[in-house]
């Protein structure tokens, strides 16, 4: 099981969590919403599969470089 | 008007405080826990904190900013614009506090704010407008296709509440119209509390003119001409001029009568903005929205007609101005401004807050403009608007005003985020810009090369 860790790409909020632990996801379903600078910014996955961690909260100051969400991608 | 509070921060916020102090007005800042060290508190006579950085637990807070205003013994609210400079509730707060509110009447905020409401207003002021539909509540059940086709295509799906470009879907066909439909609803639902969309023809090629106008209140206004805002992305404004380039005397009569007409049949009280869409083909002009408030581009203006708009809001607001002689308002030369952006034109001008580690603008001079609200060592957060700087340049005409914008924004250092100077500059440098055929898709267009000299710019 390959895990991947869904990188934050940008300085900015965490305005609304679109999937929880647990879920399947596919390639490119939007997983979280990120607000910056008055602007949505959807964060997608970047692969298929289970979210097994969830790293942000809702109004979470996050900045490049860390960790969002990870996934347990399908085999 | 003896103590005057500014509920906002930044360049605005800034702004405002000279005009107050050239008046002898004093002046109370509010700001946000991240906002305690920023230029706008430190030019204020005093400030007061009003919460968090998030920007709806201090800056959106109308009770707190009414708090602060009565505990610092103001007299006066000026919001500049965006946050709450526009929230009838707000207006109204600040005078039922007995304090002066500096804008147009509650009502008129409210029924402006409503883009359905203010379209009706200006149909029946004479105001032309553009086809549309009348509002789709949600979950109603209506006739799509038909409302579709009295309004034409390619369309807009618009949510009645909302604005700057949110909530604002296109359509080209029958096809995608419910889907459209339903999906800008649940937007608008979630981010205004109301799902009410109304269908808009929308002009392939326009461009964006707006005209400055100032009512007195009591039926009597005048307007201080156009500016051309069309360099857009994701329907935010770039670099704005006046006067606006290609634009016949007839078109400039029309329009400004329109915008006149307009504020006397509502009796607007106050700085406003009425903005037209112009069909770049038929160059026939509709009625987007007015805006209740002073304008980011409002230094264009200032710059041609040697007003000071800020200023005469105060006045009004104090009772010392009643009326100005429309003959008496000149326009001279050309002005450009080009907003400076934290943002990252090559990925896809996604924003880019961060620390300005290095900072260096442009010395203003006679010519030249710069209204920014910060210095090096100021950490641009991801909570407000991205934008930094505004680079007014002045000039007899048109190229002399580019020329010096671009000398300008050469001289700009910036070391810690991405903005989008060498983007500006290409805009400002291409072809296409020079000629003035400007249009709301010009960047849009024009982007693989503006992209391609962004890069090229040393």
């Amino acid at each position: 099981m390959t895990v991947i860790d869904v990188m934050c790409e940008m300085t900015a909020v965490v305005w609304k969590l679109e999937k929880s632990v647990g879920q399947t996801v596919s390639e490119g379903d939007i997983v979280m919403v990120l607000e910056s600078m008055k602007m949505e910014i959807p964060v997608e996955a970047p692969s298929s599969g289970r979210i097994t961690e969830m790293l942000a909260a809702e109004g979470d100051s996050v900045s490049e470089g860390d960790v969002l969400m990870r996934i347990e991608a399908e085999a | 008007m003896r103590k005057l509070l500014i509920a906002n921060r930044g360049e605005i916020a800034r702004r405002i405080i000279r005009s107050a102090r050239a008046r002898e007005i004093a002046t109370v800042a509010v700001y946000s826990e991240i906002d305690a060290r920023s230029l706008h508190v430190a030019d204020a006579d005093e400030a007061i904190a009003i919460g968090p950085a998030p920007a709806r637990q201090s800056y959106l807070d109308a009770g707190k900013v009414v708090e602060a205003a009565t505990a610092s013994g103001a007299d006066a609210i000026h919001p500049g614009y965006g946050f709450l400079s526009e929230n009838a509730e707000f207006a109204e707060a600040v005078m039922d506090a007995g304090l002066i509110w500096v804008g147009p009447a509650p009502d008129t905020l409210r029924s402006m704010g409503d883009k359905d409401r203010a379209r009706r207003i200006a149909a029946s002021a004479g105001v032309p407008v553009v086809p549309g539909s009348p509002r789709i509540e949600t979950g109603s059940k209506v006739d799509l296709e038909a409302l579709a086709r009295e309004v034409g295509f390619p369309l807009l799906v618009k949510s009645s509440a909302g604005g700057g470009g949110i909530g604002m879907r296109r359509v080209d066909s029958y096809d995608r119209l419910a889907d459209t439909v339903s999906a800008t609803a649940s937007m608008a639902e979630k981010s205004f509390g109301d799902g009410t969309v109304f269908l808009e023809r929308f002009v392939p090629r326009a461009r964006h003119v707006e005209i400055q106008v100032f009512g007195f209140g009591n039926g009597e206004a005048i307007h201080l001409f156009e500016r051309d805002c069309s360099l857009q992305r994701r329907f935010q404004k770039v670099i704005e001029e006046s006067p606006a380039p290609k634009f016949t005397e007839k078109l400039r009569a029309d329009m400004t009568a329109a915008a006149v007409a307009l504020c006397r049949a509502t009796k607007y009280a106050g700085a406003g903005t009425v903005e037209f869409i112009l069909d770049v083909k038929t160059e026939e002009f509709f009625f987007l929205e007015m805006n209740t408030r002073i304008q980011v581009e409002h230094p264009v203006t200032e710059m041609v007609t040697g007003r000071d708009l800020v200023g005469m809001q105060l006045d009004f607001a104090r009772g010392a101005l009643f009326s100005v002689d429309q003959a008496a308002i000149e326009s001279s030369g050309h002005a450009v401004q080009c907003r400076l952006y934290a943002e990252n034109p090559s990925k896809s001008f996604m924003p880019s807050p961060g620390t300005l580690n290095r900072f260096k603008l442009p010395a203003p001079d006679l010519t030249l403009r710069v209204d920014c609200g910060y210095r090096e060592g100021d950490m641009v957060s991801p909570h407000y608007d991205p934008m930094i700087a505004k680079i007014i340049a002045h000039g007899a005409d048109r190229e002399t005003a580019c020329r010096r914008a671009i000398a300008a924004l050469k001289e700009i250092e910036v070391e810690g985020i991405a903005t989008n100077r060498d983007f500006l500059l290409a805009c400002l440098e291409s072809t296409a810009f020079r000629a003035g055929e400007v249009h709301t898709g010009f960047i849009e267009e024009h982007k693989s090369g503006l992209l391609a000299a962004t890069v090229a710019i040393p």
